[in-house]
């Protein structure tokens, strides 16, 4: 892998970094693969991920759109089904909803309604969540509906190693995939081991091991819960932390397993309380492990607002440190 | 409309699984009759409706797990009009007028607002089909764990969220039961306990738990009896013949209604003397287990229909049929194992009961009788009590009337 062997001696890199090496390191594997969005070329990427990647690859390579999420995502349908491996950036999740219907209608159907005669071998990458005071119509964080749809996958990478690993297994993935990055996570700052390549997108992940109660979440709240579980730890509870990773299909038997061994679960999910990923995990760790559960299960949602502008509204609004304690105390019988 | 509600068969039991009904919708029912086989921890268990009336319909399929209090059919009581036709009184007057015939067969919606809850039929026969009320709060695991050892949850304190019972409860309890019966936990142990072995356990431990016992002895000597037995038995065939067995039951019974401290159950903190006297009789059952089914009025049954009680009882017991009321209403036990060889033997006391009396084997002893020493049979009856309900002293006279009464048989 050249690109790992140029990068060798980097010692720190930004969450944007590992996704822009993921790019990069896709380009150059696969002639196929291209990258098309909303000022993905010249201005580099909102959230600057794809800086400095129209000089290298050109613009036949790095494509700048119109904004029509709607046109250039069914504009990738058709590269996908033509044989190519294009890689489609919307600029947040709450833009995607203008190219649900061909996400929904479209990519994730047409194998089933060609009778297995075409795929959509796309990759569509996201910017999720909130924090960052851009209101209600950029902060949102929809990966739970998009988990709802059959023939799509839905990874939420957390890590720089899956951010960095994700994308080149997404690639190479039959059927269209959705990476949703949170926009928290872009400036997080961490060490990436040189040879860092692809990685699974089946399998969730014991980020901390522990057996007095289960944290199970993903993307942008798992650094929270990591948190959340140093603090338990101080004061003598040892938390499980579990990152999905991938939201479609679910990994459940990773969180069942754990959920059985410590017998309470609480569910941190940036999305809202109602009909959200967190409710079909418990509904899962109630099919699947209700003789084992000691309490209720517990969850950290964000309130069932449109994400608020202002700082010390929307900080209320999302999932906090202090609110995930507190629910893991709460199942513990503990105040 | 009265309802057939899933009988309480022991302090201890949660549901039952109704495995067989004896009637049929239409039948007409006696008072006392036997309508249901039920399934419990304590076998099969033949249940008696108390309800005169008329099978309406039944509430649950056989092969349903149903909680204790649960409807399991509707009972039209006499005189009552069928549930479809149960509308102004004029449709009775007027039953002889050229009407439609009546509507008959379409499924009726039961009237009252209780029943109309309940599911007709349970779409999952093996589950539970809803909380018995009253029940105590506690985790599915904390459920299970305590199913598998045998612990009564409502003797539990729960400290989990809300007051429920978590795991941390039943194990504290376990190690708390393990410590009051100086005996290893049956988990320690690690024998797999089949139902009747975890509702021994349970009924067990919790007697042990919750009740002060006190014991006392008494030895009686049984020349008299025995020879009044001889002569009451010289002119029977076999089969009819009674058995020493039943002299002391009468005896126990007569005594447990003089003194009512030994008749009766304590609940919710306080005894209540139970104006019956039923006598529970412990019957070893084959390959392991008992249990102590209750002859009923044993005080006022005369000897001969007692000793047919007890065959019939043995026999029901030995076949896995008993009945509802046999396993639910005694109100004081006796345990026999003079047949085994033992002198003298200290029970355990069922709860909600407050007493079970002991009865040894009859043995040749030297006797003082008058100033001199006789060979004479003596048998050895002891008293399990429970402190909260009576004390030793009166404990000794209930011992002593027992005694009286066998030195008096005549007077059984």
């Amino acid at each position: 892998m050249p690109a790992q062997a140029a990068e060798a001696g980097t010692v720190e890199v930004s969450y944007r970094d590992a996704v822009r090496e993921a790019i990069r390191d896709a380009l150059r594997r696969d002639k196929r693969v291209f990258l098309m969005g909303e000022d993905v070329g010249r201005y580099g990427g909102c959230y600057a991920v794809s800086k400095g990647l129209l000089a290298e690859f050109g613009p036949d390579r790095i494509r700048d759109t119109p904004l029509s999420e709607s046109g250039f995502t069914g504009a990738g349908i058709g590269a996908a089904m033509a044989g190519m491996r294009p890689i489609v950036e919307l600029m947040t999740v709450n833009f995607s909803l203008l190219a649900l219907d061909q996400i929904l209608n479209t990519a994730a159907t047409i194998r089933h309604m060609s009778g297995n005669q075409f795929g959509v071998p796309l990759v569509i990458r996201l910017a999720t969540g909130g924090g960052r005071q851009l209101a209600a119509q950029h902060s949102h964080s929809l990966e739970g509906w998009y988990a709802h749809i059959p023939g799509i996958k839905v990874l939420a990478p957390a890590t720089l190693e899956d951010a960095r690993g994700m994308l080149w297994t997404a690639l190479e993935d039959p059927d269209p995939v959705l990476i949703f990055e949170n926009i928290m996570l872009y400036n997080m700052i961490g060490t990436l081991a040189p040879g860092a390549g692809p990685v699974d997108i089946a399998k969730a992940a014991i980020r901390r091991p522990g057996k007095d109660v289960t944290l199970i979440t993903y993307g942008g709240s798992l650094w929270k819960t990591l948190e959340a579980a140093g603090q338990l730890a101080a004061e003598g509870i040892d938390a499980e932390v579990i990152d999905l990773r991938c939201l479609r299909p679910l990994d459940d038997q990773t969180f069942v397993a754990s959920v059985a061994r410590t017998r309470r679960a609480v569910i941190v999910d940036e999305g809202w309380r109602s009909g959200s990923i967190s409710a079909e995990i418990m509904a899962r760790i109630v099919e699947q492990a209700f003789y084992q559960l000691d309490a209720p299960v517990g969850r950290v949602c964000s309130a069932e607002v449109p994400i608020p502008y202002a700082r010390h509204l929307e900080q209320a609004a999302l999932p906090r440190v202090l609110g995930i304690v507190a629910a893991a105390k709460a199942v513990l019988g503990r105040s | 409309m009265g309802e057939f509600r899933m009988p309480s068969l022991g302090a201890d039991m949660e549901a039952g699984t109704l495995t067989e009904w004896l009637v049929k919708p239409g039948d007409r029912v006696k008072r006392g009759e036997i309508v249901a086989v039920v399934e419990t921890q304590k076998g099969a268990i033949e249940i008696e409706i108390f309800e005169p009336g008329t099978i309406e319909r039944f509430l649950v399929d056989v092969g349903a797990k149903v909680p204790v209090g649960m409807p399991l059919a509707l009972v039209r009581g006499e005189g009552e009009p069928k549930a479809e036709a149960a509308v102004p009184s004029e449709a009775k007057t007027a039953a002889a007028a050229p009407r439609p015939a009546e509507p008959t067969p379409t499924p009726s919606v039961p009237p009252s607002p209780p029943v109309a809850q309940v599911p007709p039929s349970s779409p999952q026969p093996a589950a539970l089909l809803a909380p018995t009320v009253g029940r105590a709060l506690a985790s599915p695991a904390a459920r299970r764990f305590a199913g598998e050892h045998g612990i009564d949850l409502a003797s539990v304190p729960g400290t989990g969220p809300g007051g429920a019972i978590g795991i941390a409860d039943i194990e504290a309890a376990l190690k708390g039961a393990g410590a009051a019966t100086e005996a290893p936990t049956p988990k320690a142990v690690g024998i797999n306990l089949d139902q009747m072995r975890a509702a021994i356990a349970a009924g067990m431990a919790r007697s042990k738990r919750e009740i002060p016992h006190y014991y006392l002895q008494h030895s009686v000597d049984v020349t008299a009896a025995e020879k009044w037995l001889a002569g009451f038995n010289a002119t029977r065939p076999p089969a009819t013949r009674v058995l020493m067995a039943a002299v002391v039951l009468k005896a126990v019974a007569k005594a447990a209604k003089r003194f009512p401290e030994f008749n009766g159950f304590f609940r919710d903190g306080k005894f209540q003397a139970s104006p019956a006297v039923h006598v529970g009789v412990a019957i070893a059952i084959r390959g392991g287990g008992l249990i102590a089914p209750a002859i009923h009025d044993a005080d006022v049954l005369s000897i001969e229909d007692l000793m047919s009680a007890m065959r019939d009882l043995v026999q029901r017991t030995r076949g896995g049929r008993l009945r509802g009321s046999e396993i639910a209403d005694p109100t004081i036990t006796v345990s026999s194992l003079g047949d085994r060889g033992v002198e003298a033997l200290y029970g355990v006391i069922y709860p909600p009961q407050v007493a079970i009396v002991g009865v040894g084997k009859v043995v040749t002893r030297p006797w003082v009788v008058g100033k001199r020493i006789a060979a004479r049979p003596v048998v050895t009856v002891t008293l399990s009590a429970d402190h909260r309900a009576s004390d030793g002293h009166a404990g000794a006279r209930f011992l002593a009337a027992i005694g009286d009464q066998l030195e008096e048989p005549e007077r059984l």
